[in-house]
C-alpha cells in the first residue's frame, strides 16, 4: 500500500514537471535520468531479484537501438512499429545469451564476464557491419511527425519516457509480489536450496533475463528516437552497461524504487561536475567508479537500504521516548 | 601455400607476442585462485604500469628493464595496499560485492588516467626497439626475446614461490580450504593481499617488457585484458601453467588469424574462443572442477 501511495505520488509530480517549466535543459536531464531509470530497472530485474550480475546490459540496449534506427533507415518501417520490434530483438538477445549461459550453469564472475564478451562480440560487429552504417553509424532522418515518434518540443518525449519508467515500475512491482519473484529471490539467495525445493533455477533465471532485456532494449529503442544519431559506441559502448548496474546499485539493489532514486543521484552528480569542471574527458565516469567502491563500503544497500534504517531507528526512538516520560514523571 | 619456412616465423612470433599474455594471465589467475573472484580491474592496473615505464624513461631516463626493478616492489606494494584497505573491507566478504568493487576501481582508474593524460597515445623511441635476432629462418624482434625469457623466469619463480616457501604454503592453503587455514592461524586478511600484490606485480614485470615495442594510452591495458580472460579461462581458472600454456597458445592463434583475416576480425575470433570455451568447458584445459 505504501509502494502504490509513492508510486503515485512520484507519477504525479514527475508527470506536472513540463506544465511547470518549458527548459530544454532540465527536461532534456530528467529524460536521460529517466532513461537510465528504465535501463537500471532492467539490470535490477535482473541483478537485484535474480542476483545474476550482468556486466554487459549494453548487449540489450544496443540491439534495442540499433533495430529501432536500422528498420526505419534502411527499410522504411514506421518508427513506433520499430520500437517494438526492437524490444521483441532485445528480448530476443536475452534468450539466446540468457539460454547459453545458464546452460552451461555459469554464475557470479563467469557471468559477468561472459555477458561482458557478448556485449564487446555485438559492438566490433556493428562497428563492421554494413548494416549498422560501420564506423559512421547510423543518423535517423528529421521527421518532427507523432506518427514517426519525433516531436516539436521535448515534453511528449518526457511523457513518453516518464510512461515507459511508470510501466516498468509497475512490472517489477507485480513480479516482486508474484511466485515468480518469490522463485526469482529464492535462487537469489542460495541457487541449490532452491533446486532442492523444486524450483526450476535455469528457467527462472532465464524468464528474468528476458524480461531484463526487454525492459532496458526499450530504453535503447527510445535513445535511438530521442538523439537520432548511434553508433557502435554509443549503443554497445561500456558507458551504458555501467550506468545499467550503478544506478540500482546506489539507489538500493533489489527494491522497486532503487533504480529511479539511483539515477536521480547519480544523474545529478554527474550533471553538477560537468558544470564546475567544464566537461573534462573522463572525470564523469571517474567518479561513477567512485561512487561505486564508495557505495559498496559504506551502503551495500543502497539509498533504499539508508532510508529503512533511518526510518527503524526513528521507530524506536518513538516507541521509546514515552517510556522514558513515565519513567521521569513517577 | 603452408610450407614450414612460412609456417615457423609466424608461430615463433605468436610463442613470443603470447610470453607477455601469457604474464598478465598469470597475475589475473593468481588472484582468481586464491580470492576466487575476476579482477575486473587488472587491465587499468596494466594500464597504469604501463604509463609508470612509460614516464620512467621519458623523465626519469631510466631504460623499462632497469625500471621493472624498482616498478615490480612498487605495484606489489600498491597491490597489498589495494586488497587489504579498499577491496577487502568494502568487498565485505560477499562475491557479488568484491567483482562490483572492482569493476568500480577499472571505471575509476582508467577515467582518471584519461582526464590526467588525455586519449593521446605515447611511444617511446629507444634505440634497440627495432633490432632483431635471427632464430631460425626467422627474424625476431629483440625486445620480445627479452619479454619471452623474461615470462619463462617469472612463471618459474612464482611457482617455487607456490612450491617451496612458507607465504605460498599458505597461499595455497588459503584457495583450497580458507576456514581450515584460518583455524591453523593463517592470516587470511594478509595472505588474500599478499595474493593480490604478487598478482599485481606481474602486471608491472609485463608493462615494462611492453613498452618498448608497444605504445600507451589510457585503454591500452584493455586489449590485453580481454585476452587475459580467454587465456586464463582457456587454461582453467588458478592454473599456473595453464595460464602459461593458455597464453603461448593464444598467441600462435592470434598470429595465425593476423595472417589470414583482418585486424578487427582476428579480434572477433579471441572473443569467438573465449565464448566457446566458456560455455563448453568453464572449468578450462587444465583447472580444476569447481
Amino acid at each position: 500500500m505504501r509502494d502504490f501511495a509513492a508510486f503515485v505520488v512520484a507519477m504525479v509530480v514527475l508527470g506536472a514537471i513540463p506544465l511547470l517549466t518549458s527548459s530544454n535543459v532540465v527536461l532534456n536531464f530528467l529524460v536521460v535520468t529517466l532513461l537510465i531509470a528504465l535501463v537500471g530497472q532492467g539490470w535490477n530485474l535482473l541483478g537485484g531479484y535474480g542476483g545474476q550480475y550482468s556486466f554487459g546490459h549494453a548487449a540489450f540496449f544496443g540491439t534495442g537501438a540499433y533495430v529501432t534506427a536500422v528498420l526505419q533507415v534502411r527499410y522504411g518501417v514506421n518508427a513506433w512499429l520499430g520500437f517494438a520490434i526492437g524490444i521483441a530483438a532485445g528480448a530476443g538477445v536475452g534468450a539466446v545469451t540468457g539460454a547459453l549461459s545458464f546452460r552451461s550453469g555459469l554464475k557470479g564472475s563467469y557471468f559477468a564476464l561472459i555477458t561482458l564478451a557478448f556485449a564487446e562480440v555485438l559492438r566490433i560487429i556493428a562497428n563492421v557491419a554494413p548494416i549498422t552504417g560501420a564506423g559512421v553509424g547510423t543518423l535517423i532522418p528529421l521527421d518532427l511527425h507523432p506518427q514517426a515518434f519525433q516531436f516539436q518540443n521535448r515534453a511528449p518525449f518526457y511523457w513518453i519516457m516518464l510512461i515507459l519508467v511508470g510501466l516498468s515500475l509497475i512490472i517489477v512491482w507485480m513480479i516482486e509480489n508474484s511466485r515468480f519473484g518469490a522463485y526469482l529471490v529464492a535462487v537469489r539467495e542460495n541457487e541449490d536450496s532452491a533446486k532442492a525445493l523444486g524450483v526450476n533455477a535455469t528457467n527462472i533465471k532465464l524468464g528474468a533475463m528476458i524480461l531484463s532485456a526487454a525492459i532496458t532494449a526499450a530504453g535503447g529503442c527510445f535513445y535511438a528516437q530521442y538523439f537520432l544519431f548511434i553508433d557502435a559506441g554509443i549503443a554497445y559502448g561500456p558507458w551504458i552497461s555501467i550506468e545499467a548496474l550503478l544506478a540500482p546499485i546506489v539507489g538500493g539493489v533489489g527494491t522497486v524504487f532503487g533504480p529511479l532514486l539511483g539515477a536521480l543521484v547519480i544523474k545529478t552528480i554527474a550533471e553538477t561536475t560537468k558544470l564546475i569542471t567544464s566537461d573534462a574527458p573522463g572525470l564523469d565516469l571517474a567518479i561513477y567508479g567512485a561512487i561505486l567502491v564508495l557505495v559498496m563500503a559504506f551502503a551495500p544497500r543502497g539509498i533504499v537500504g539508508i532510508l529503512f534504517e533511518i526510518d527503524r531507528r526513528l521507530r524506536t526512538r518513538a516507541t521509546e521516548e514515552p517510556a522514558s516520560l513515565e519513567r521521569g514523571h513517577g | 601455400m603452408l610450407s614450414p619456412l612460412l609456417l615457423f616465423p609466424v608461430v615463433l612470433n605468436g610463442l613470443m607476442a603470447g610470453a607477455v599474455y601469457a604474464l598478465v594471465a598469470l597475475g589475473l589467475t593468481l588472484i582468481y585462485g586464491v580470492l576466487h573472484i575476476i579482477n575486473f580491474a587488472h587491465g587499468a592496473l596494466l594500464t597504469t604500469a604501463m604509463f609508470a615505464a612509460f614516464f620512467a624513461y621519458s623523465i626519469l631516463g631510466l631504460d623499462p628493464y632497469i625500471a621493472a626493478l624498482l616498478l615490480t616492489p612498487a605495484f606489489f606494494l600498491s597491490g597489498y595496499a589495494l586488497q587489504r584497505f579498499v577491496i577487502g573491507p568494502a568487498g565485505r566478504g560477499e562475491d557479488r560485492n568484491i567483482l562490483l568493487v572492482t569493476l568500480g576501481l577499472a571505471v575509476l582508474i582508467e577515467n582518471v588516467l584519461l582526464y590526467a593524460f588525455r586519449a593521446d597515445t605515447r611511444t617511446l623511441n629507444l634505440p634497440y626497439a627495432f633490432d632483431v635476432v635471427p632464430i631460425g629462418p626467422a627474424f625476431v624482434a629483440v625486445p620480445r626475446v627479452i619479454a619471452f625469457c623474461t615470462t619463462m623466469v617469472v612463471a618459474l619463480v612464482l611457482w617455487l614461490i607456490m612450491r617451496w616457501t612458507d607465504t605460498g604454503k599458505a597461499i595455497r592453503a588459503v584457495a583450497k580450504e580458507k576456514l581450515g587455514a584460518q583455524l591453523s592461524g593463517i592470516d587470511v586478511a594478509h595472505i588474500y593481499a599478499v595474493t593480490f600484490g604478487l598478482g599485481t606485480a606481474c602486471l608491472a614485470i609485463a608493462a615494462c617488457l611492453l613498452i618498448p615495442t608497444y605504445y600507451v594510452n589510457p585503454s591500452a591495458g584493455n586489449a590485453f585484458i580481454l585476452i587475459a580472460f580467454t587465456v586464463v579461462v582457456l587454461g582453467g581458472m588458478g592454473s599456473i601453467p595453464g595460464a602459461l600454456i593458455g597464453g603461448l597458445f593464444v598467441g600462435v592463434v592470434e598470429s595465425f588469424s593476423g595472417l589470414y583475416l583482418g585486424e578487427s576480425l582476428g579480434q572477433v575470433g579471441i572473443f569467438a574462443i573465449f565464448i566457446l570455451v566458456l560455455l563448453l568447458r568453464p572449468n578450462g584445459l587444465f583447472g580444476e572442477r569447481g
